[in-house]
């Protein structure tokens, strides 16, 4: 399997996921090693359109896992039906060992798989701090009763408020602390989302298309973040279209089209892949078009027969 | 013209038991709406529990007004469960059809003659209602109204417990709204699939605050029983719930005292304007209109006042512009 070559500087949660994905095949529905999250035969139609059909995936734990695909190839469907916010026709899917087909989204976010969306969910009318704090698992306050005993949840209010203040310094939103959510730009509202999947300190965070809309400099430093997240220790999956931004972080890709999986690898091997080129491009894509729709061979002289 | 009538009703009004049950059914309301953002469109509906479980335990079945009152909680807290649990997972949309629809249902089944031996149809249940509160009345027998207002004592005896609990039922609202607890409930409002990806268990959330705005509105109609002595089921018409929902716009949403000072201000201004037309017909200053059309005629006022105030001042009283200017999404 031709790889990427590990960067000599690459920090260790970098170092690990390469190795432990170094020997894998990759076909798709390739076994890994550690697998966090196994789905098999994951279907879902809306009406007579096949959005998704996965017989088999696996997500390595600790890595970097793009989900990439043309418009329309069932990425963030596969998103939804993973994490329960869809119900699928079909199928099984396990994390960490435990079959979670049909279990509530909530219980998902609270076994530790948390998700951000395509759209930006920031709560707008509350500050960056209450939507920190939110994030937060386990609070005593956010039971009825309790919630009117403020020395129940006081104490652990302000662990969780020094735990956001420290999230929100890492992605650079510290100066925004008590203005509204609705007031950030796009891309602070991706960060915010980011910063408060992880006030829950998920074992596994999937994002949706976290790069959407964000301007190419914040992009740099959401990389970075994304990265880090995985140097913590945390799996990341992600959904992108965008391949060049995919090659930079992910160690490994995973290749939708229609629905299913086409192809799988690390991301040079990935994008050298006829499938993936064709699903991208269409499997016409060096060829002329003319007026009427019908492709043609292109001669040398440049004009077409 | 006489301005000492005018103010004198106008203040009876204003802060007397009418605005007392406007309030805590506004109170409730701001939970479910205000806080949560569940679109409840029959709060009418808690208020006819509380006011029928008096009549119908203390009239029908000549118990306690105490066991009413626990009966009246029970009622309005089946009623949300049974509202709530098939609609709270559905769109928010489905919430308003089902509890308007609910809110007439219950009006058209306490007035049916099938159960008139029990809620007395149409005349409703008049009778001593609230006879036991009364029996505590702690004013002297002697006791003389205030000046201006046009209270008796028994009504004085109502209108201080009925602020009383306005003022418990404010500082709940108050404490829970600035918890965690009430941070999941705005986020709700704000975006509820969010906050599912948080870990949260919407559902319950929701269900909590339809469960406590409903037994809050409940009060009301027990307020509503003992006060007038009687219930009568074309009382609790869905004009009801949207006089609540004007009073919590013009207090402003998700304000903890905007139920209180937008149910003075409405009861306030829809008296005053009544009392002064009235008033200038008699007088004959007004020629074009007769005494009958004032009923309406306020009304028409006072959806013009309300236009205005929606696009002057569109947060309420109480509301802070810059946050109703960030668009939930």
């Amino acid at each position: 399997m031709p790889a990427n070559a590990l960067e000599p500087d690459a920090p260790a949660g970098r170092r690990s996921a390469y190795v432990a994905l170094e020997t894998v095949d990759g076909l798709p529905g390739s076994i890994k090693p550690d697998p966090i999250l196994v789905a098999d035969q994951v279907s879902r139609h809306f009406g007579g359109l096949k959005a998704v059909d996965v017989s088999h995936v696996e997500v390595q734990r600790g890595a970097i896992t793009a989900l990439i695909g043309p418009n329309g190839a069932g990425k963030t469907t596969l998103f939804n039906l993973l994490t329960g916010f869809d119900k699928p026709d079909s199928g099984k899917w396990t994390f960490n060992d435990r079959q979670i087909a049909g279990t509530a989204p909530y219980k998902l976010a609270r076994m530790g798989m948390v998700r951000t969306f395509q759209l930006t969910k920031a709560l707008s009318r509350m500050t960056v701090m209450d939507n920190m704090r939110l994030g937060a698992k386990g609070q005593t306050g956010e039971r009825f009763f309790a919630s009117l005993l403020p020395f129940t949840w006081k104490a652990q209010e302000k662990a969780n408020e020094k735990r956001a203040l420290d999230l929100l310094a890492r992605f650079n939103l510290d100066a925004k602390v008590d203005d509204f959510a609705g007031s950030l730009s796009g891309g602070q509202r991706k960060l915010l989302e980011m910063a408060r999947a992880l006030m829950s300190n998920p074992e596994i965070i999937m994002l949706d298309e976290p790069m959407a809309g964000v301007n190419p400099a914040l992009t740099q430093s959401l990389l970075g973040h994304i990265k880090n997240i995985r140097e913590e220790g945390t799996t990341v999956l992600f959904v992108e279209h965008d391949m060049d931004m995919v090659h930079d972080i992910s160690d490994w890709v995973i290749v939708m089209a229609q629905g299913e999986i086409i192809a799988e690898g690390p991301p040079d091997a990935v994008m050298k892949d006829a499938q993936v080129i064709d699903a991208y491009l269409g499997a016409h894509h060096d060829k002329a078009l003319t007026s009427d729709g019908v492709v043609l061979t292109k001669t040398p002289a440049g004009d077409t027969q | 013209m006489d301005f000492s009538i005018i103010l004198s009703q106008t203040l009876t009004q204003a802060i007397g038991i009418t605005a007392i049950i406007y309030c805590l059914a506004a109170i409730g309301l701001n939970v479910q709406f205000g806080y949560t953002g569940l679109l409840n469109f029959g709060q009418v509906a808690f208020v006819a529990a509380g006011a029928y479980a008096v009549g119908v335990i203390v009239f029908t079945f000549d118990l306690s007004l105490w066991l009413a009152i626990l009966v009246g909680v029970v009622t309005a807290t089946l009623l949300a469960l049974l509202l709530g649990i098939p609609t709270l997972r559905l769109r928010a949309d489905y919430l308003a059809i089902v509890t308007i629809a609910a809110s007439e249902l219950l009006r058209l089944l306490v007035r049916s003659i099938a159960f008139k031996d029990t809620f007395g149809g149409a005349q409703g249940l008049n009778g001593k209602l609230g006879q036991q509160f009364h029996d505590l009345n702690p004013l002297p027998i002697d006791f003389q109204p205030l000046p201006v207002l046009t209270w008796t004592r028994q009504d004085i005896w109502v209108v201080i417990v009925g602020w009383v609990l306005v003022a418990l039922f404010t500082l709940l609202v108050w404490g829970l709204v600035r918890s965690p607890w009430g941070r999941v409930v705005k986020g709700i409002r704000e975006d509820e699939d969010a906050v599912v990806s948080l870990g949260k268990n919407v559902f319950v959330y929701k269900m909590q605050a339809l469960v406590l705005g409903g037994i809050i509105g409940a009060f009301g109609g027990i307020v509503w029983a003992v006060a007038k002595q009687s219930v009568q089921p074309d009382t609790f018409q869905p004009d009801f719930t949207f006089f609540v929902y004007t009073i919590l716009l013009l207090g402003g949403a998700a304000r903890v005292f905007g139920p209180i000072v937008g149910s003075i201000i409405f009861w306030f201004l829809l008296t005053g304007i009544g009392e002064v037309l009235s008033q200038a017909i008699n007088a004959g200053y007004i020629d074009f209109l007769s005494a009958t059309d004032v009923g309406s005629i306020r009304f028409i006022l006072m959806g013009l006042g309300l236009m205005l105030l929606m696009i002057f001042r569109p947060q309420g009283i109480f509301g802070d512009r810059k946050e109703l200017a960030l668009d939930a999404r």
